[in-house]
């Protein structure tokens, strides 16, 4: 689809325009979008987090991890930054090396719970009967159970069958996305029960054309804001209760740093009180990039809604 | 000339909490090869739903079709599976609609949804099928083809659109083209237009057309063959000259006379007193009966059936049964 839409655009361009430019709701959305300083301000922090977290650690010589007991809770200072923790390690390094998994973590359960969850909507809104009932009915199963509640059931079980840590990050990933498409699903499916009894919709029945492209040409194109909007709230969602499963120890183990094991690892009066460079940076950069994705998402949402003129 | 289109004894109902609504009942009708077959009626008499039962577009649970059979070229679209259905519609059979505003997507291009029935049925790559989509934008008289395929519904007008819908429909050059009120939203100069084109669209591909409408204009300009409907029933069909000039029905009559002519004036336009009766308290007897001025105690009582009035009509209405039964 987009390398269609990209070669039109360009053929667009090439004839001569009489009035204005041929504005695609999409470019509209992005000037509109670039107009809104607090969107593009949360929009910043995002990619600055993004861009110190994935390159950040290059320039750092202290990403190997190793203990070093010279170095043992060390204050800020010029050669550490946010200074060491309890196993001398550069905090620093860690946060950024925390925040490469985070939001990985948060990304990839995102992509996996859009997915599965405009997938079922998509199926439920259009089809109705039978496969809306399983599906809704399973999607309302995951919601009634408290998710975090539930996240704690499944990271206690990881732990109970020993999963080896390195797969842990994957399963968490899973994890966040099983408790993240329900919600997704039913916002596509209320729309796609609205958008199925549009006119064209008929339209495309007299046309005669296939169920696959009437719900992939035709409907997922008029989902796709929804979708978004609703993808970088997850985002920050998922990165969120990333950091509260690892936390409580049930998400990623150490020594694989996460925003939310550094925390834990902190978490005790001495620390608290003594060495506050352990958990502040970690705890601001979850506050400052889960805020910031909201902010981004609500700028969105203001531009990517039809229903708002402006 | 062969009926390419034989409806006999259709009948629709809608199931409504209130009770059984007879939308469509009893109708039939032929629309012959290379001919404009016009349906006229006021609101809620049954046209549109005709329509749609023949589209297949009337869907559960409410709405069903409980009987008939609507042969298409001598297939019974009735009895045909979803997969079946599919390959002639848009195909064979193709449709526009009342609102072009509505009827396209409007985040797709006009161009890509120019090219998908070419796609679906005449199998074209994208390329051959973006061509041609250029070319029915050109063949229904839109300059700058190439710039309006890649426009977005939005971009343009009303009259702009219908054409592209038309455009869509006799893309895969169907053997009937069903037209719901197609001219109703837009205005007067462009209603011309639309309805010239139509016409000659069918000279060219000797496709046949079954336009619904409620403009007795539309039906004077158009039509060979006018069917009336009436709270969901025929009352009268004819030949259209000899239908405008010789009405039997006192329906038919009023719907004619409430036409303001041009260059006489007068002081009041006629209109048919009363108003379409509820559908869900139908009982047996003409319906027309409590609008009609020449109501008989008979038409109270028991329903009149379509019966040839010579002259090529056909009208259902006691004061023209020969022997009024007692």
């Amino acid at each position: 689809m987009s390398t269609i839409h990209a070669e039109e655009a360009g053929a667009a361009k090439a004839v001569p325009v009489r009035t204005a430019p041929h504005a695609s709701m999409w470019r509209q959305s992005l000037r509109r979008l670039l107009k809104n300083k607090l969107a593009m301000l949360g929009f910043a922090v995002v990619a600055f987090m993004f861009a110190a977290c994935f390159i950040g650690p290059l320039f750092s010589p202290y990403t190997d991890n190793k203990i070093n007991m010279a170095v043992m809770n060390n204050a800020p200072s010029l050669k550490h930054w946010l200074g060491t923790d309890a196993l001398g390690r550069d905090v620093l390094a860690r946060v950024l090396l925390a925040g490469r998994i985070s939001l990985t973590v948060g990304l990839a359960s995102m992509v996996l719970s859009v997915f599965v969850g405009t997938l079922l909507g998509v199926i439920a809104g259009y089809y109705r009967g039978v496969v809306d009932q399983l599906v809704m009915r399973l999607a309302d199963l995951l919601l009634t159970i408290p998710s975090l509640p539930l996240l704690f059931i499944f990271g206690a079980l990881l732990s109970e069958w020993k999963v080896p840590t390195d797969y842990r990050m994957y399963i968490v990933m899973l994890m966040l996305s099983i408790v993240g498409w329900p919600g997704l699903a039913r916002m596509v499916r209320g729309q796609m029960l609205s958008l199925r009894e549009r006119e064209y919709m008929q339209a495309t029945v007299v046309l005669g054309l296939r169920d696959r492209r009437k719900l992939f040409n035709h409907l997922l194109p008029n989902l796709v804001p929804l979708i978004i909007v609703i993808a970088t709230f997850n985002i920050g969602g998922a990165i969120l209760s990333e950091s509260v499963l690892s936390y409580f120890g049930l998400g990623v183990m150490a020594p694989t740093p996460t925003w939310g094991n550094m925390i834990d690892a902190a978490n005790n009066m001495i620390d608290f009180q003594d060495h506050p460079w352990l958990w502040i940076p970690p705890g601001f950069s979850i506050f400052a990039t889960v805020i910031a994705i909201n902010i981004f998402g609500d700028g969105l949402r203001d531009v990517l809604d039809p229903k708002q003129k402006r | 000339m062969s009926n390419v289109l034989e409806i006999e004894h259709l009948s629709t109902h809608f199931h409504t909490e209130e009770g059984v609504v007879r939308a469509v009942d009893d109708v039939g009708l032929q629309v012959r090869q290379g001919e404009i077959v016009c349906i006229v009626g006021e609101s809620g008499s049954g046209k549109s739903i005709t329509a749609m039962s023949v589209m297949g577009l009337v869907e559960g649970p409410a709405g069903r079709v409980a009987g008939g059979r609507i042969a298409f070229d001598g297939i019974d679209l009735l009895k045909l599976g979803r997969n079946e259905l599919r390959t002639i519609r848009g195909n064979e059979i193709a449709m526009i609609f009342q609102e072009p505003m509505t009827s396209l997507n409007p985040v797709l291009k006009i161009g890509e949804q120019l090219m998908e029935p070419l796609i679906e049925h005449r199998k074209m790559s994208k390329k051959a099928a973006r061509k041609r989509a250029i070319e029915l934008i050109g063949e229904v008289g839109i300059s700058r083809a190439e710039q309006i395929a890649d426009s977005y519904p939005h971009e343009l007008s009303g009259g702009m659109l219908q054409r592209i819908m038309i455009a869509i429909a006799i893309s895969c050059e169907p053997k009937l083209l069903i037209a719901d009120e197609p001219t109703t939203a837009l205005d007067v100069t462009i209603q011309a237009q639309i309805l010239d084109m139509l016409r000659r669209f069918k000279e060219e591909s000797g496709m046949s057309i079954l336009l619904i409408t409620h403009d007795l204009g539309v039906v004077a300009e158009m039509a060979d063959y006018v069917v009336v409907m009436y709270a969901g029933k025929v009352v009268e069909e004819g030949e259209v000259v000899a239908l405008f000039e010789n009405p039997q029905h006192p329906y038919t009559k009023g719907l004619l006379k409430s036409k303001p002519i041009i260059n006489q004036r007068q002081d009041e336009l006629y209109s048919i007193p009363g108003q379409v009766p509820n559908p869900l308290e139908l009982t047996p007897s003409c319906y027309f009966h409590d609008r009609c001025a020449y109501c008989m105690d008979i038409c109270r009582t028991q329903q009149p059936v379509l019966k040839d009035a010579g002259n090529g009509q056909k009208v259902a209405c006691w004061l023209n049964e020969e022997v009024t039964p007692v």
